[in-house]
């Protein structure tokens, strides 16, 4: 049962990384694409954490939290630097 | 491992990825940018919990009753930043939408915008609806 819901799981995942990877290529704002630059990371997140259930190894939580981090931080830069033309004034 | 958690997690793991889905779906669905910010913030982030819930009762099952807790330092980061992200998201499409409006405050020229050129409101002259016909024009 829990292989089953893994592959359903990777499945879902997957398609939707396809829908963020359209709203990055074809948004029609510049905040459309870093919001989908940011949801692409939180489902990359989702993605390590369902690779490491499969796989039966913790290593992918740093990974993970890694790349939380660097999301976050990405999209606050790009948004100070929309609403301030500057990022270190 | 027994049945029940088994169970458990499967389920924690595919309604955690149907909410993934349905915040990527929202993304690319929705009409506005101010309406597509809902959905990722709220029902990715959900999703994700869940997915790190089934990861955590999963891998303290693996190890025999201890806790696993590398996923709540995850679910902490995300729970908090997520909000954050998306508050200044939103600003900074207010911002942008702001200048192609002409004069006004920010706060009053972006709620404006946010109602469409339906509204007819009372201080809405011919300009003013013009403005709101091009601002729309602009945005999709």
């Amino acid at each position: 049962m829990l292989n089953t819901a893994l592959e359903i799981a990777f499945w879902l995942i997957g398609a939707a990384l396809a829908l963020n990877l359209i709203r990055l290529l074809r948004g029609p704002d510049l905040t459309d694409r870093i919001l989908a630059l940011d949801t692409l990371g939180i489902n990359l997140i989702a993605l390590l954490i369902v690779h490491g259930m499969a796989t039966g190894s913790a290593a992918g939580f740093e990974v993970a939290l890694l790349l939380a981090l660097l999301g976050f931080v990405a999209t606050v830069a790009l948004c100070k630097f929309l609403l301030r033309g500057d990022l270190i004034e | 491992m027994s049945s029940a958690s088994e169970a458990l997690v499967a389920g924690l793991l595919v309604i955690g990825a149907l909410f993934v889905l349905l915040g990527a779906i929202g993304l690319a669905r929705l009409p506005d940018f101010l309406t597509r910010l809902h959905a990722p913030t709220k029902a990715t982030t959900l999703g994700v919990g869940s997915l790190l819930l089934a990861s955590a009762i999963h891998f303290s099952d693996l190890a025999g009753g201890r806790i696993s807790l590398h996923e709540l330092a995850v679910a902490c980061f995300l729970f908090v930043t997520a909000p954050v992200s998306a508050h200044l998201l939103a600003k900074a499409a207010l911002h942008r939408s702001t200048p192609a409006t002409g004069s006004g405050t920010p706060g009053g020229a972006g709620r404006e915008a946010e109602q469409g050129p339906s509204t007819g409101a009372p201080p809405a002259s011919a300009s003013g609806a013009g403005r709101l016909a091009d601002n729309d024009v602009a945005r999709t």
